[in-house]
């Protein structure tokens, strides 16, 4: 165990515990960098950075649809325009995000004990996946009410249905609009706290210590 | 020189400029002009919600069928099960009933709360004198009436009403018209709704009634390429692009054993929660961590760096 470790277990005051085993973990070099290694240089690595960007921009027009509510785009053509940046944002999302991961899995990005930043990327799929079903059963249109008629069968078919009913739209729209956004974003700054501190990933030749790694 | 690199260790080689900032300001800006463009081009679907009152109208036919298979409990909702009543057992994982684990948690009896309930909020004399003749019967004379006037319907080749010739029926054919009566105008989407709050934001019951109907939803998602046998789950209605990312989903619809078995939902489910934990946990798997190694991908993605030792 290295001695930083040791002080941190030793310590009894959670806020310092908090700040050494975090914000103290880093360089503002390594939060906000302004150089990379050199090997940094590949087209594969811009699409972490447009998944973000998608984010952004769904969080963004998300944003502007709540300000009206759910019906507005139904009977305004400004609010149709930013349900459509909304639907083709998620769009550029999931392929930015699959592009990503497939990138990363060729990359073996997870040596150098950086399983936990795999795990996270994975995590934040995964979460993405309920968020964006539950933006699609609260179209209140044709195609969600169909969704949440068919969906209802797997949740329920696992005992999940109980909690989350997808022919309860209001539930549905406040898991798409408060919690799962939150969730979402949760893991995604911690993905991108965990790339940051770990930097990225060295080409796999010569590697000294190859394959897998612990957290 | 080869360089040996330790990935745990932090990086001392060379390095070039990089701008995080500004990268990040110049992604935000294309997948704006991506999303806009696209959604000035291509716009995104809205097909009109279906009511009881559109499918009624529309339909009239199948309305009446479905009412009568919910009153002979042989619709999909009457025999479910869990979460919604103790009609069905719903699919299992081997010897394991998940459906059955929490029980009825949104309670929903179909013939009563579709039917008998919304008739007796019309203060109809005839609703009502129909609804206590059906309440005032034993349950097994309750399915006869209702068995009995489905297999009439059934054989009238789309009529919403047949004759109670041989005194069969009792009193479901009334009670049928006047939730059709009923339905038209609109006002059995209010009663499903409304029955536990005035400002409603649960469509539970109306949609599971919808979703009974055999002839008019079903068909409509058909014709929209969305049925589960269409890759529906990752389809949307028109051209446009859907929920693709869950086309691994989807695909084990489509193939045997799961696309028979009649524990479907519950296997896929099980199966993709599986495949994910395994997507999470590919860096202990040894014979997936050591692809990348043997499949030589990363050598497209470091050619610069690659090319630069050599």
């Amino acid at each position: 165990m290295s001695s930083s470790a040791q002080s941190v277990k030793k310590d009894k005051n959670w806020t310092s515990r908090l700040r050494k085993s975090t914000l103290e973990t880093m360089e503002p070099q390594d939060l906000l960098p302004d150089n990379q290694p050199a090997y940094v240089a590949s087209w594969i690595y811009v699409f972490g950075v447009l998944t973000i960007a998608s984010l952004l921009m769904l969080i963004t027009t998300g944003l502007i649809l709540t300000l009206e509510g759910p019906s507005w785009w139904h009977i305004s053509s400004v609010g149709h325009f930013f349900n459509s940046m909304h639907l083709w944002s998620v769009e550029l999302f999931f392929v930015f995000m699959v592009v990503h991961l497939w990138g990363k899995f060729w990359m073996a990005a997870w040596r150098g004990k950086r399983t936990a930043t795999w795990v996270t990327g994975v995590l934040a799929f995964g979460t993405s996946i309920i968020t964006a079903l539950t933006g699609y059963l609260i179209q209140t249109n044709f195609d969600s009410q169909w969704i949440a008629t068919q969906a209802k069968d797997g949740f329920n078919a696992m005992g999940i249905g109980a909690f989350f009913n997808t022919l309860n739209t209001g539930q549905a729209i406040l898991l798409h609009v408060a919690l799962l956004p939150l969730v979402v974003g949760v893991i995604v700054i911690w993905h991108i706290l965990l790339v940051r501190r770990k930097g990225v990933v060295p080409p796999i030749d010569n590697d000294s210590t190859i394959e897998g790694g612990a957290f | 020189m080869v360089m040996k690199v330790d990935p745990s260790k932090k990086w001392t080689g060379p390095v070039r400029p990089y701008d995080i900032i500004k990268e990040g300001v110049i992604a935000v800006v294309v997948v704006a002009v991506l999303a806009g463009g696209l959604s000035l081009l291509f716009s995104s679907p809205d097909d009109k919600a279906v009511t009881l009152k559109s499918w009624s109208n529309n339909n009239a036919a199948d309305f009446v069928v479905t009412a009568t298979g919910e009153l002979a409990g042989t619709t999909t909702s009457a025999g479910y099960g869990a979460p919604y009543n103790h009609a069905g057992n719903g699919p299992t994982l081997g010897p394991l009933k998940l459906q059955d684990w929490v029980g009825v948690h949104i309670p929903v009896d179909p013939a009563n709360d579709f039917v008998v309930k919304p008739l007796l909020m019309l203060n109809d004399g005839n609703a009502t004198a129909a609804v206590d003749t059906w309440n005032a019967a034993t349950v097994d004379q309750q399915t006869k009436w209702a068995s009995s006037y489905a297999d009439a319907l059934g054989k009238s080749g789309g009529a919403t009403s047949v004759a109670d010739a041989k005194n069969q029926f009792g009193p479901v054919p009334g009670m049928v018209s006047s939730l059709l009566g009923m339905a038209k105008t609109g006002a059995l989407d209010g009663a499903l709704t409304t029955s536990e709050t005035p400002l409603p934001t649960d469509f539970t019951k109306p949609l599971l009634f919808l979703a009974d109907s055999e002839g008019y939803f079903a068909d409509m998602a058909s014709k929209q390429h969305l049925s589960g046998d269409q890759w529906g789950v990752m389809n949307e209605t028109g051209s446009w692009p859907g929920q693709s990312w869950l086309w691994l989903f989807s695909f084990w619809y489509q193939v045997e054993p799961f696309k028979s078995s009649g524990n479907a939902d519950t296997l896929v489910m099980t199966l993709m929660g599986l495949l994910t934990l395994s997507l999470a946990l590919f860096p202990f798997f040894p014979i997936i961590r050591k692809l990348p190694y043997k499949i030589p991908i990363h050598r497209l993605i470091w050619k610069k760096w690659y090319a630069r030792k050599l």
